[in-house]
């Protein structure tokens, strides 16, 4: 056998190992990966025509630049803090050691919020506000699923305040706050308070809309079990309206979550509150030639955190739905 | 005093509203029928057999006349009413076990103990030979077994009337066989007052002690009841040479084909 021909048949080998794999993987890993090159490469080109008056457009490498740039910010300000605490308790601990019954308190490190720490607060603040839509839409949602008297009553109002953007909310809200919210040593600040009744008053829709759709498409029959078993309505809510009506639930809720962290960056831009949207207002007020690059640092990571979200409720929905089998997306 | 019957209906009739006004499908049904009687409701679609039974069920309320249940008027659905639906209705989201538990729970919460209950679930499944499968799922099981572990659910509620909609309409010939079989077992032991709706002759005469059969709509009524004086426990094989049954069987085909022309479908 010649070397030529023993080459010639690893090379098949090889090519039917690795032609099989290659389909296997590539709807699921490569053709994602193509995508995400070709678009970091037309970026690239594309951000390298055109000027602005903060200078170049940020290409793919700025931003990545700009990116570490805030994770060592981040760090920085970290260890600062973390010696500035160290100071105090240094000094309190010689305070208690000359006089064992001083007064000694800690005060809390007022530095700048870095861009992770605004992270923090976002999330934080759409969590809030999706939690209380939740805990208003998914009740009021079955509740006008069930009776056909509370959707009519209901529904006009719905399909009136379903559209209205959050900025038009905003300012009323403000000052809702300003005026029912008095308190001298506030537990919540009022510009989170507002951020986060916001974001309720526009995620509310989704899940309402779909719970009542949810629970007013169970089927007839398993309605008329329960009434053949004579159920309480509590129980019948419990044993039959939630179980059937979990899916429905689950999309309202997954589609809420995506808009109250849309809405939540408009609406921190406008309260001031403090977070990724006042993050983005920052630097654009500021106008430096790095802003840019910031600004487009928390665009792609305000996308991959709501991705993240998503695949969060998706895992809960999977955790929580008995029906295993259905293809969720 | 004449004893009153088991379960009753007196001048049965139901209107529904439609755009054209009402729609009239059903009047003047009578029927008496004692207990541990098992009675068929024949007739072609449409001509107001689930009507009936629903009514009987509580689940509609009858516009004219009324039903009584041992001397009590019928006017809410209730487990002393049992009914086993025709796509079975199972809950998807609960095993055969908590299937029939969530009725026994309802019906019994109270009256039984812990170990009494589950005794009781494993009891009625045991009747329709389901207890190889208690923590299936109903979407895991065959159509015939989610229609027993229907029959064992409403049979545990322990009924005074057990109400049947079509039970085996929409199961396969040789498996529909074998659960008439299971349900005259059934029948025979526990002694159950049984109204099952059927579109099939043979069924009907092979279960009833008595047939129905129902007049076409609209205003449905009706239009003859056929006694079925055959022996009990009666056998497939043994009556397909039987000449008694091969006379109610054309019995109920010349009432349906004959005297009641099909609507035009």
């Amino acid at each position: 056998m010649s070397n030529l021909s023993v080459a010639k048949r690893i090379s098949q080998t090889q090519t039917q190992v690795v032609l099989p794999l290659m389909k296997k993987l590539a709807p699921q890993l490569i053709l994602p990966i193509v995508g995400i090159l070709v678009f970091l490469l037309c970026w690239h080109v594309i951000a390298g025509k055109i000027d602005t008056s903060l200078g170049k457009f940020p290409g793919p490498v700025q931003v990545y630049e700009q990116f570490n740039g805030l994770v060592a910010a981040h760090v920085k300000e970290q260890e600062r803090a973390a010696a500035f605490y160290e100071r105090q308790e240094k000094r309190n601990a010689a305070k208690l050691e000359k006089n064992p019954d001083a007064k000694v308190k800690i005060r809390p490190y007022t530095g700048k919020p870095t861009f992770f720490s605004q992270i923090v607060t976002s999330l934080y603040t759409a969590m809030t506000g999706f939690a209380l839509a939740s805990l208003i839409a998914i009740p009021l949602g079955i509740v006008c699923g069930l009776s056909s008297h509370m959707y009519s009553a209901a529904n006009p109002l719905i399909q009136v305040f379903k559209p209205v953007s959050p900025l038009a909310w905003l300012p009323l809200v403000t000052m809702l706050v300003s005026a029912l919210y008095v308190s001298d040593d506030p537990l919540l600040s009022k510009s989170f308070l507002t951020s986060a009744i916001t974001v309720a008053l526009c995620c509310l829709w989704p899940t309402l809309v779909n719970t009542i759709v949810g629970v007013s498409s169970i089927p007839q029959d398993l309605q008329n079990v329960s009434r053949v078993l004579r159920l309480k309505p509590l129980t019948h809510v419990r044993r039959i309206v939630l179980p059937a009506s979990i899916p429905m639930i689950f999309t309202g809720l997954r589609l809420s979550l995506a808009t109250g962290w849309m809405v939540l960056i408009a609406a921190e831009m406008l309260a001031q509150n403090p977070g990724l949207g006042k993050f983005i207002w920052d630097e654009f007020q500021n106008g430096s030639s790095q802003s840019l690059s910031r600004i487009m640092v928390a665009v792609l990571v305000i996308g991959l955190i709501g991705f993240a979200l998503d695949r969060l409720m998706l895992a809960v929905q999977r955790l929580v739905s008995w029906d295993k089998s259905a293809v969720l997306r | 005093m004449s004893i009153a019957s088991h379960l009753e209906l007196s001048g049965v009739g139901i209107s529904f509203p439609t755009d054209k006004g009402l729609f009239c499908a059903l009047q003047n049904v009578n029927l008496k029928i004692n207990k541990g009687e098992f009675v068929s409701l024949i007739g072609h679609s449409g001509c107001g057999k689930s009507t009936v039974l629903n009514i009987i069920a509580g689940l509609y309320q009858a516009s004219t006349g009324g039903v009584i249940l041992d001397g009590k008027e019928v006017n809410e659905p209730g487990p002393e009413r049992a009914v086993v639906f025709q796509n079975h209705s199972l809950l998807p989201w609960l095993s055969c076990y908590q299937n029939v538990e969530l009725a026994v729970k309802q019906v019994f919460g109270g009256k039984k103990s812990k170990a009494e209950i589950r005794e009781w679930i494993l009891h009625n499944l045991e009747l329709v030979h389901m207890t190889h499968a208690l923590d299936k799922r109903p979407d895991e099981i065959s159509g015939g077994m989610k229609q027993r572990v229907g029959i064992a659910r409403a049979l545990a509620m322990q009924p005074k009337v057990l109400l049947m909609d079509e039970p085996f309409g929409a199961l396969d010939a040789l498996t529909r066989a074998h659960l008439q079989d299971s349900l005259m077992e059934i029948h025979a032991t526990l002694g159950n007052t049984v109204i099952m709706i059927t579109h099939d002759v043979d069924e009907a005469v092979l279960l009833s002690d008595r047939i129905v059969m129902m007049s076409n709509g609209p205003a449905a009524s009706i239009g003859d009841i056929l006694d079925v004086p055959l022996a009990r426990p009666r056998d497939r094989l043994a009556l397909a040479e039987d000449p008694a049954y091969n006379k109610c069987r054309q019995q109920v085909l010349q009432f349906l084909y004959q005297r009641q022309q099909r609507p035009a479908a």
